[in-house]
């Protein structure tokens, strides 16, 4: 009977803790090999650093001094475990191109594509969410089959091309929407002197600071490329919606409910989503991570200064502590949100506790 | 032909092949069904024709320029995609492009489900510390956003055809990786695999010979459904000027290349961009088609 009671009790702590344990394990197992691979490419770049530094013509002794100042002379695991060392302590290198530490422009571009891709998940969970319930409430329906092929379109869709696209129509053609860039020019150096910036998000920042007429700007350059992500964003979460509300639509207790009288809507959105809101966390944090890294080609277009056209910039002019930098973050980010995704599981799916 | 059909759907098949092929074609008979598919089906029968008979269907030269005839707009006599910034018929490097983007499918679905196949058939044959560290190594890499990476291993190989296939092999072998692992562990402790043991049969001979050929159907599905992310990534690079290198017409390097012009003469772009679009929904559709008639686990019905 004890027994009985402890694995109700402070039994259930243990497990939680173990396994918590390896959750943050597993994160720290992922992330070493993250900067494991970064480390390799950075190291087999075919521009030898200490050329880059000291010239060509300089002598054998003047390349062993460097070597050794930069401390290339030590085993490589050596060098590994002082480049993780820096990592964890913030140190990414600094630019070729401007010269200053990485981790401090990174800090500077990365607001833009949080705010950028955050915007673009709530665009696409407020369409593709009910977007699934709909054709998995009338499966094979004209509806069903419209939202199967807009979201394999969504698939199908050259990010690069529809940002084309939409300039051309909606800033080239139609003139609705801002062009370019986060702000016009003329607000972009009022941006620098007159508002406080709170976050480095622009519509926040122009909010807290009470310029309704610079976060209208802001929001006329933001909705178009938002609106693009947030289009490929609803593709998936369509679908996955679709297949988890058809999934639950199966199961015996919604017949229970049908049976007892309840209202099909009832029936739908409390019974059903309940359950397939569980799997549903999990793809919106996925689509999140995925948003971040098709930032790189949208922000290419749409000349936006975020984190993605930091690393493509970058790769332009060989910088590569730049472009290791910003992979970094971007796989922290993502190896982060799938933590995070795989935690919410748990939480919302007892079964899923162990 | 009537002959062929009775002889396909012989319910007691005389041979092996019988057998087989008469599968195959109750398979097809499902897949006619589903006329999303058949549109998928259709558009990638006509991009491998396009290829094959490029040098026949194509008016000009996709390369040579013609300066006198820059900028001409769609629909005109002769170029009915129009010219772009050097005179080139976009119509005639639209269809050689199309041998670019085949040949990059085709290098990385022959290495990299081949690589996932067999880092992921041997850890879920041996198990134990093997399995661990294949499997983690394969989250390592699942867990890495495939675009950024392949980006950066550009940057350190340098730009190019062949680089840019690596860089996408390299990123996209985990899922195969998985899928292989999961379906052999399904296998491995069935009767006919410790039948063959018995005869003396080795490891390499039991995952080659008996194990792969059972992962084979759900690898074959997830290639067709990557197929359009293969084509959208190589095309990514190349916008991105990481990839296939001017002046071969590569249908990103041909959006990127149009993107000076785009709100006066927007034809330049555009025309690529819908053949990158339209052939990666029809790899996109047959893929969802097949995966309903080969895996109806997953036809969500």
């Amino acid at each position: 009977m004890e027994q009985t009671d402890d694995i109700g009790g402070s039994g259930r702590f243990w497990p939680a803790l173990r396994e918590f344990g390896e959750a943050v394990a597993t994160l720290l197992v992922t992330f070493i090999g993250l900067l494991a691979v970064t480390f390799i490419i950075s190291r087999v770049v075919p521009i030898d650093p200490v050329t880059a530094l000291i010239g060509e013509r300089a002598t054998a002794q003047q390349i062993a001094a460097a070597r050794a100042e930069l401390r290339l002379d030590e085993p490589m695991i050596v060098q590994f475990g002082r480049y993780v060392w820096g990592v964890l302590h913030g140190d990414f290198g600094t630019s070729i191109k401007t010269g200053r530490p990485v981790i401090e422009e990174i800090a500077r571009f990365f607001p833009a594509t949080l705010e950028l891709s955050t915007l673009a998940t709530i665009l696409g969970v407020l369409v593709g969410v009910p977007a699934g319930v709909l054709a998995a409430t009338k499966p094979g329906s004209i509806a069903d089959q419209v939202v199967r092929l807009v979201g394999l379109m969504g698939y199908s869709m050259p990010v690069f091309w529809l940002g084309l696209i939409g300039l051309l129509v909606f800033y080239g053609t139609l003139g609705w929407v801002g062009g370019p860039g986060r702000l016009d020019a003329g607000y972009d150096m009022m941006m620098d002197f007159e508002v406080t910036q709170y976050t480095g998000m622009i519509l926040l920042d122009t909010a807290l600071n009470g310029r309704w007429d610079m976060f209208a700007n802001a929001l006329s350059h933001i909705i178009l490329p938002a609106g693009l992500l947030g289009y490929l964003s609803m593709a998936y979460i369509s679908r996955m919606t679709r297949s988890f509300m058809m999934n639950e639509l199966g199961q015996e207790y919604i017949t229970t409910a049908r049976v007892k009288g309840m209202p099909e809507r009832r029936v739908v959105w409390v019974h059903a989503m309940k359950n397939a809101l569980v799997p549903l966390i999990t793809v919106i944090a996925l689509s999140y991570a995925f948003l971040l890294e098709g930032a790189v080609l949208t922000e290419t277009i749409f000349s936006w200064p975020g984190l993605g056209r930091y690393i493509t910039d970058a790769l332009m002019v060989a910088d590569m502590p730049a472009v290791m930098g910003g992979t970094i973050v971007v796989g922290a980010v993502y190896i982060g949100l799938n933590l995070v995704s795989d935690l919410l599981y748990k939480l919302a799916d007892p079964r899923a506790r162990t | 032909m009537t002959g062929v059909i009775t002889w396909l759907r012989d319910p007691n098949p005389t041979s092996r092949a019988q057998a087989r092929f008469g599968q195959t074609y109750m398979g097809f008979l499902r897949l006619r069904r589903n006329h999303l598919a058949m549109i998928g089906l259709t558009i990638s029968v006509v991009l491998v024709l396009m290829s094959i008979f490029a040098p026949a269907l194509a008016p000009y030269d996709p390369i040579a320029q013609n300066l006198s005839e820059r900028f001409i707009p769609p629909l005109s006599p002769g170029h009915w995609l129009g010219t772009d910034d050097f005179g080139r018929d976009i119509w005639s490097r639209i269809l050689y492009g199309s041998r670019i983007t085949l040949y990059i499918v085709l290098l990385v679905i022959l290495t990299a489900p081949v690589a996932g196949l067999i880092i992921g058939t041997v850890a879920g044959y041996f198990g134990g510390w093997t399995d661990r560290v294949l499997m983690r190594i394969t989250d390592i890499f699942l867990a890495f956003p495939k675009l950024i990476l392949a980006l950066a291993l550009v940057a350190v190989l340098g730009p190019g055809m062949v680089n840019a296939v690596l860089a996408i092999a390299l990123t996209s072998w985990p899922p195969y990786a998985r899928v292989a692992r999961a379906e052999t562990l399904t296998v491995r402790s069935s009767d006919y695999i410790a039948a063959v043991r018995l005869q003396g049969a080795g490891p390499v001979r039991i995952i080659f010979g008996h194990i792969m050929p059972m992962c084979l159907p759900s690898v074959i599905i997830r290639v067709t459904l990557d197929m359009a992310g293969v084509i959208l990534t190589a095309a990514g690079l190349g916008f991105l000027g990481l990839g296939v290198q001017p002046p071969l017409p590569e249908w990103g390097l041909m959006v990127s290349s149009g993107r000076k012009f785009l709100f006066e003469q927007w034809w330049v772009s555009t025309m690529p961009g819908l053949a990158i679009f339209i052939v990666s929904l029809g790899f996109n559709l047959l893929g969802d088609g097949l995966r309903d008639v080969l895996d109806p686990r997953s036809s969500g019905k």
